[in-house]
Parts: structure tokens; C-alpha cells; sequence
């Protein structure tokens, strides 16, 4: 099982004859994922490392069948276009990794998602992988940094930065506690998997029995995990760790969605509802191994 | 900094139909009576500055005629706001009030569309009235594509309170503050007081837009010039750092600068960082040691190393700090010898003069240890690297050891600049030039350059001199990376033949005004 992507994926990657998009294709299938094809327009007809290109979308899939998801790899200023198409196409998870992709290009593209009804992570993501499985994105870097990095158990990581995604699955696997999947739900204030859906993905997912999650402040969506366990909606033990304590109000640090604004959001707040919750929410990020091993051992 | 200026917002209302008063911006005193003279009669004198409550901090002043409106300014305009001066005011009419509400769109993160925020008690703080009467604030989530219906902004009035001709004047300019919003891109548009005057008429008094960051450069026409929330104007090296970062697409280069007027024994360092989240931790562990950050900076999203070069040029120009710290998560999955090579280069140009202390853990981790301390040696001032198995903590205690435990260095080496070429062969990078001196070539047993080039685009000649294997359009285009390792390792392993010019536009000057080399 696993969330979002397993053995059984089948990849398209768009704009795959860019830089990035060359090198992650390389780094996805390294890994064992499926990448079936790639798309660019205007390089259809050409092959990138063994991967057949099209000009579009629709005739990537018209050519091979189901598409499962697409990782986008364009550049922000044509990230909207991108995952319009492959929304339009039908296909059930985009991953959008850009970063600075304008805050209502997203709203337009969530608005499509929704209406077609078919999610997208990201922008601004890492992307998200499944131990052993297979990766979309670039979590790992390299597949034999990712083969090194994260072992195979029952821990799911959902985080708001993306180093800090690798940093944790490496630091649990270190400690010998293993991990399920790992997904960077982006680092923009407005995501299409935001923590609340992946914690509803790992909830429902038979191979994930603990849920690590690294916060930040700014937005509401270690809020909302917390109104989940409140509801019952999340049973699975979550271990927490909220990042930004000591920022400054109304400063934004980087392209992280991490800003306080007019007293919402803060790190008090998020701390006070996980723990309200139920949550474990560790002060020190090096105490994180140690507590989410005491919660999976019980 | 991404919010505009009330004159300036006041400028986007206008041009979609919302009324605002009459008035001009005025930069001095005497500019202030001329502007009242032209508004005529009595007059408000607004500070334009990124603070709230203006108006208890006597920024905010009313003035009966054009001689009043001067001494009102000359007296904003002499009012500090934090560390930054006032330099401009808005001189208005003034507006015979009925009522005072408040709109405002801003983006719902959870709903992901934007959103219709209304009070029909507007003035002071939207927050503290949304807990004292929720019954007068309402909201409306709408279509981010779609124009917001009147009918839906008249049914929200209505919802608070608001009846007849005030409704439907109120509904409208909501409709037009929507699709002001959405032409300037912005991440919230509020009104702040929107008022209905004694004749009848719809009028914003105050406004406050805030844009989106990744969105203005779209938008030339509002002038933005740093598209950064800073939390004040863009200093002189804000804007230089931002210019190298608007102009290479390669990955993400953040600088804020936090403190200025420090001296050495100050404990201020340079923080180079690689991530948000990782950055935050990073400052945390420093400032739980007793350091002060100078400046945030973030280099992630694998930049080149030209990026991380032009970034730590940037840090480096921000004399008095007593050691330079670096770290993101520890755990990157960007190869780390790009950083590191970036790092080496601009610490011998510099040249670094105190302790540095660089976690650069992720992939990669052991050939960037070996590049950064390795090529370092001959700095004279310790030069340390850690992988992902060190903590933060324990990166920053050593940079606290060796900043106690380190003495000025005796004789500093001389800054790394190349001697003119005798015989240069050169080729544009995507953001700079690179020359080989082909007479210092032919001396180089080595030829390490061809080796460690990255992207492998060189090759040698027959007479055995590095060259290009691409032609020197494809190096431009991109085949060329700028990985460094042509200058880096050519310098640590070769003849030291090979130089990469990267210029960053203002930095010389900016040095050369405070003194620095």
C-alpha cells in the first residue's frame, strides 16, 4: 500500500527535457519508479534517456494507457498551464514541484482539480516517496541516497519544508525506526495536499501506524490535523515538531509559507491545539527518533 | 517589500471605480501646502508608512488650511516609524462620514479560493471587532475565475446589517475591490475604513494591498522593486542581493538583513542557510549560543554555484560579523559540492578573515567537506564542514568555540584575483565569463579542470589546453552549469589557469562607499 505512490505507478513527466526534469526522471526510475513518458511540447517524436517525449498530455496517455500520476517539472511562470493539462487529462495526482509559482495560478489550478476531481501536491514540493516502492519528484536527490537514507517500516512523514522532509525520515531511519512514505506537502501558504490530507491518506493506509509531522508557522494546517483527531477522523498516533518559534511577526523567511499574520498561526496556537489534540509535540527537533519510537513501540 | 504604499492601492482603486478622496503625495513641507493648496480647503496629512495605527502615533493629522497642512508634515516627516524614516505623505480632502465599514479580500487557505470579508463596524482592528460583534463580520468565499456576483455581495451586507442605497453602493465596490485584487495579483486587498459619506456616496478612506510575491513580475506597472515581504524598504544590499536573485531563475537566493551598525566582539554572524525549515532551526541553535544573526539567507531549490557564490559575496559585504555559519536540513537532497565550490571561491576573493562553520549534510556530503575545508587551507582562519550526522547544535557550538578560542589572523593572505591572461581563451557562462589563461595551461601537469567539470563540456586541444567540447552557444544556453570546479579545483590542483568572472551588479560600489576592499 503505502500513500500516493507505490510499485505500481505509472509516471508521466512533464517537461522532461528541461534540466531539472532530466535528472529527476533519471533519479525516479534509478529508484524503481515506472516512468512511462515524458512530455514537452514541441519535443514530441524525441527520447530523453530511453523515455518517449510527446507534445502532449493526452497523447502520452493515448500512447500508453493509464497514466496514474504527472510530475511537473516546468518553470513557475508555466507551472499553471502544465498542471491545467494534466488535470484536464484526467490524471488522479500531479506534483508540482516549482517554486514562486503566483498564489492565484494555484487557486485556479485547485479549482480545476476540484471540479475534475483529482488531487495535486505541491507547488513548491519535494515531491513524495514510498520506501522501496518508488519516488515522484526529487526526495532523496539520488536513488542510492534515498535507498540509503530511508528503511522500510510503519512511520509516515508529512512536512511542511522540504529538507526537512529528508532530515526526518533519515534521522528516524538512523534511530532504527522505519517509515512508510514521506511526502513534502509544499512549502507555499496554499497547497493542494496540505498536512490535514495527508494525514486523512495515512490514516486510511494499513501500512502506516504512526504519523511524524514537521509544522510551521503561518496558515492553519496544523490546526486543522488537530480538529481531526478531535473528530476522530485521525486515530493514528501523530508526533509533531513545529518550526519557527523564534520569527519574527509579519517577517517571511524565505519561500516557505512560513509567516505569522495578524496573530493567526502562531507556534503557541499550533502547540496548544496538536497537544489539545492529543498529539505529541517535541520542543527539540533532535528528540523526535526517540519519541516516535517510544509511541510505535507503545 | 510585495505591499503598496496607500497612495499606491488607492491608485489600483481608482482605476477599477472605487471613489477615493482627492489628494497628492507630497516629500517635504513645502511640497505638503502646495499639495493642500491644490486639494483645497481642509486637509488630512497621512504618513505613507508600513505601520498600523497611524493615527495614534501622531502620523495621521488634520489640518484646516494649506500653512497647517506644511506644519503637519514637517512634523510627520521628522517622525522615525521603527529604524526608518517617514519620506513621504498623502495629503487628501476631507470626507463628511455617515458610517464606517470594512472590506477585504484576502486568499483562505483552507477553502483555497479567495475570499469576501465584510464588517459593517469598520475603523480600528478588523480582529478585535470580528471577537467582540461576530454578528457584524461575515464572509464569502467566491470563484477565483469567475467575477464575484452583486447579488452575493448585497446578500453579505445584508447579512450584517446594511440596508437600501448604502447596500448597493457597499455590494459594488466590493465587486471592484474583487477584481482588483485579482488583476494586481494581490494576497489580500482590504479597505480599511470604507466609508458612506453624508451625500450618498461610497468612498475609501484608507487601503492596504499586499501582493503576491511571486506574481509581480507580471505586474511592471505597480513599480515593485524588491518583491520581498521584508517587514521594511529594501536596504542598499537587499537590493543588490535581490537583483542577482531576479535574474537567475536557477533555484531560490533569499537575503534579509536583520541587523546593521555591529562590530567585531558583537557575536553577530553572517547565516547562510539552505531551506526554510532548516534555516529557522539553524538561527535557533545560533541564537541559543548567544549569537545574533546579521542577515537570513537561504540558498535552496539546487541553485548553481555560481548562485551560492554571488549569496555569500552578498554576506561577506556585511563587515563587523564575527564568523560565518552555514546550514539547511542536513539531509539535502541538492549536491552539496555545488555549495561548497560556491563557498570556496568567494571566501579567497574575499578573503574570509573570521571562523566559519558550514554543515553542508545531503548528497554529496563528503567531497563538499573535502572541497570546502581542503581548498580553504591557505585562509589562515578556520575553515570547518559537517555532514548530515552532526546536529545544528553541535555545528553551532563549535562556531562559539572557535570564535572564543580564535585570534585575529597575523597576516591575512591576499584576496584571490586573477593576474591579466597572456593568452586568454574565454566563454560565455549563462550569467558570466570564463577565461583560461591558455600560457598558464601549458604549464598545468594536472589539467584537473577537465575532469571535475560537471556537465563535462571541456576537452583538450591537441595542443593539450583545456577548450570548450560544446560550442560556445550551447555553453551559454545552459550546458554550462557554472558548477566552478574549472576555477575551484583548477586553483587547489592545477596551475590555478582557469578564472570565472561572475559579476554582481552594485556589490563593488556598495563596498568600495563603506570602506571595504
Amino acid at each position: 500500500m503505502a500513500i500516493l505512490v507505490n510499485e505500481s505507478t505509472r509516471v508521466l513527466v512533464q517537461g522532461i527535457s528541461g534540466r531539472e526534469g532530466r535528472a529527476r526522471a533519471k533519479l525516479m526510475r534509478e529508484y524503481g519508479t515506472t516512468v512511462v513518458a515524458g512530455c514537452t511540447p514541441g519535443r514530441g517524436g524525441e527520447t530523453i534517456d530511453g523515455v518517449p517525449v510527446y507534445d502532449t498530455v493526452l497523447e502520452a496517455i493515448e500512447r500508453h494507457g493509464g497514466i496514474d500520476a504527472s510530475v511537473v517539472f516546468v518553470p513557475a511562470p508555466q507551472v499553471k498551464d502544465a498542471a491545467l493539462e494534466s488535470i484536464a487529462a484526467g490524471i488522479g495526482l500531479t506534483v508540482l514541484v516549482g517554486d514562486r509559482v503566483p498564489v492565484w495560478d494555484v487557486l485556479e489550478i485547485a479549482r480545476a482539480a476540484s471540479g475534475r476531481g483529482v488531487s495535486f501536491l505541491g507547488p513548491n514540493t519535494l515531491g513524495c516517496l514510498s520506501v522501496g516502492k518508488g519516488v515522484l519528484g526529487m526526495i532523496g536527490g539520488r536513488a542510492a541516497s534515498a535507498r540509503a537514507w530511508f528503511k522500510p517500516g510503519k512511520v509516515g512523514v508529512a512536512s511542511r519544508s522540504g529538507g526537512m522532509t529528508s532530515s526526518t525520515g533519515y534521522y528516524l531511519s538512523r534511530a532504527g525506526v522505519g517509515l512508510s512514505s514521506l511526502v513534502h506537502v509544499g512549502g507555499d501558504g496554499i497547497v493542494g495536499l496540505p498536512l490535514p490530507a495527508v494525514a486523512r491518506l495515512f490514516e486510511a493506509d494499513p501500512d502506516t501506524a504512526c504519523i511524524a509531522m514537521f509544522g510551521e508557522i503561518g496558515g492553519s494546517q496544523e490546526e486543522q490535523v488537530a480538529e481531526m483527531m478531535a473528530r476522530g477522523e485521525v486515530t493514528k498516533p501523530v508526533v509533531a515538531y513545529i518550526g519557527g518559534r523564534a520569527a519574527t511577526s509579519g517577517v517571511r523567511f524565505s519561500h516557505a509559507g512560513a509567516i505569522v499574520e495578524g496573530g493567526r498561526g502562531t507556534h503557541e496556537a499550533k502547540v496548544a491545539a496538536l497537544r489539545g489534540a492529543g498529539a505529541t509535540v517535541i520542543d527539540a527537533f533532535d528528540a523526535l527518533p526517540a519519541a516516535v519510537a517510544r509511541v510505535v513501540e507503545g | 517589500m510585495a505591499r503598496l504604499a496607500e497612495f499606491q492601492g488607492k491608485q489600483v482603486l481608482a482605476s477599477v471605480g472605487i471613489a477615493v478622496p482627492r489628494g497628492r503625495v507630497a516629500r517635504s513641507a513645502a511640497e505638503a501646502t502646495e499639495a493642500a493648496a491644490r486639494v483645497g480647503g481642509a486637509v488630512v496629512v497621512k504618513a505613507q508608512a508600513a505601520t498600523t495605527s497611524r493615527a495614534a502615533q501622531g502620523l495621521v493629522r488634520m489640518a484646516a488650511d494649506a500653512a497647517a497642512a506644511g506644519d503637519a508634515a514637517a512634523a510627520i516627516l521628522a517622525t522615525q516609524v521603527g529604524a526608518f524614516a517617514v519620506t513621504e505623505v498623502l495629503v487628501e480632502e476631507r470626507v463628511a462620514i455617515a458610517t464606517e465599514r470594512y472590506a477585504g479580500i484576502i486568499i483562505d487557505d483552507r477553502r483555497r479560493c479567495p475570499l469576501l470579508l465584510v464588517s459593517a463596524r469598520g475603523g480600528s482592528g478588523i480582529e478585535e471587532t470580528a471577537r467582540a460583534h461576530p454578528e457584524a463580520v461575515a464572509e464569502l468565499p467566491f470563484d477565483a475565475v469567475e467575477a464575484l456576483p452583486q447579488h452575493a455581495a448585497r446578500e453579505l451586507w445584508r447579512r450584517v446589517g446594511v440596508h437600501g442605497e448604502e447596500q448597493r453602493r457597499l455590494a459594488d465596490a466590493c465587486v471592484r475591490l474583487a477584481r482588483a485584487a485579482r488583476t494586481v495579483e494581490a494576497r489580500s486587498a482590504e479597505i480599511n475604513p470604507l466609508v458612506f459619506t453624508a451625500d450618498g456616496k461610497v468612498v475609501a478612506l484608507d487601503c492596504r494591498i499586499t501582493l503576491d510575491d511571486a506574481a509581480v513580475f507580471r505586474h511592471p506597472e505597480l513599480g515593485i522593486e524588491v518583491a520581498r515581504e521584508l517587514g521594511h524598504l529594501p536596504t542598499e544590499l537587499e537590493r543588490i542581493a535581490w537583483a542577482v536573485e531576479r535574474d537567475d531563475y536557477r533555484g531560490t537566493f533569499y537575503f534579509l538583513q536583520m541587523k546593521d551598525g555591529f562590530a567585531r566582539g558583537q557575536r553577530v554572524v553572517a547565516f547562510h542557510g539552505a531551506g526554510g525549515g532548516g534555516s529557522m532551526m539553524a538561527m535557533d541553535a545560533l541564537q541559543s549560543r548567544g549569537f545574533t544573526v546579521a542577515n537570513f539567507c537561504d540558498t535552496s531549490g539546487n541553485p548553481p554555484a555560481s548562485k551560492v557564490y554571488r549569496a555569500a559575496r552578498v554576506l561577506l559585504s556585511q563587515p563587523g560579523v564575527d564568523g560565518y555559519f552555514g546550514s539547511g536540513s542536513g539531509v539535502a537532497s541538492q549536491e552539496q559540492f555545488h555549495s561548497a565550490r560556491g563557498l570556496v571561491k568567494a571566501f579567497l576573493e574575499e578573503p574570509l578573515a573570521v571562523p566559519a562553520v558550514v554543515r553542508l549534510g545531503g548528497n554529496g556530503e563528503e567531497k563538499a567537506i573535502e572541497i570546502l575545508t581542503g581548498y580553504t587551507r591557505s585562509l589562515g582562519v578556520p575553515v570547518e564542514c559537517y555532514g548530515k550526522d552532526t546536529p545544528v547544535g553541535a555545528c553551532a557550538e563549535r562556531l562559539a568555540a572557535l570564535v572564543a578560542s580564535a585570534p585575529a589572523p597575523e597576516s591575512q593572505p591576499n584576496a584571490v584575483r586573477p593576474a591579466p591572461a597572456t593568452q586568454p581563451y574565454s566563454f560565455a557562462t549563462p550569467t558570466g565569463e570564463i577565461t583560461y589563461d591558455h600560457a598558464v595551461c601549458a604549464r598545468c601537469e594536472s589539467k584537473a579542470c577537465v575532469g571535475a567539470c560537471v556537465p563535462q563540456i571541456l576537452k583538450l586541444s591537441e595542443a593539450g589546453l583545456p577548450v570548450l567540447a560544446v560550442t560556445l552557444e550551447e555553453a551559454k544556453r545552459g550546458r554550462c552549469t557554472e558548477c566552478l570546479a574549472c576555477e575551484v579545483d583548477c586553483r587547489a590542483l592545477g596551475a590555478g589557469g582557469g578564472h570565472v568572472e561572475l559579476p554582481v551588479p552594485g556589490l563593488d560600489e556598495y563596498r568600495a562607499r563603506r570602506g571595504m576592499a
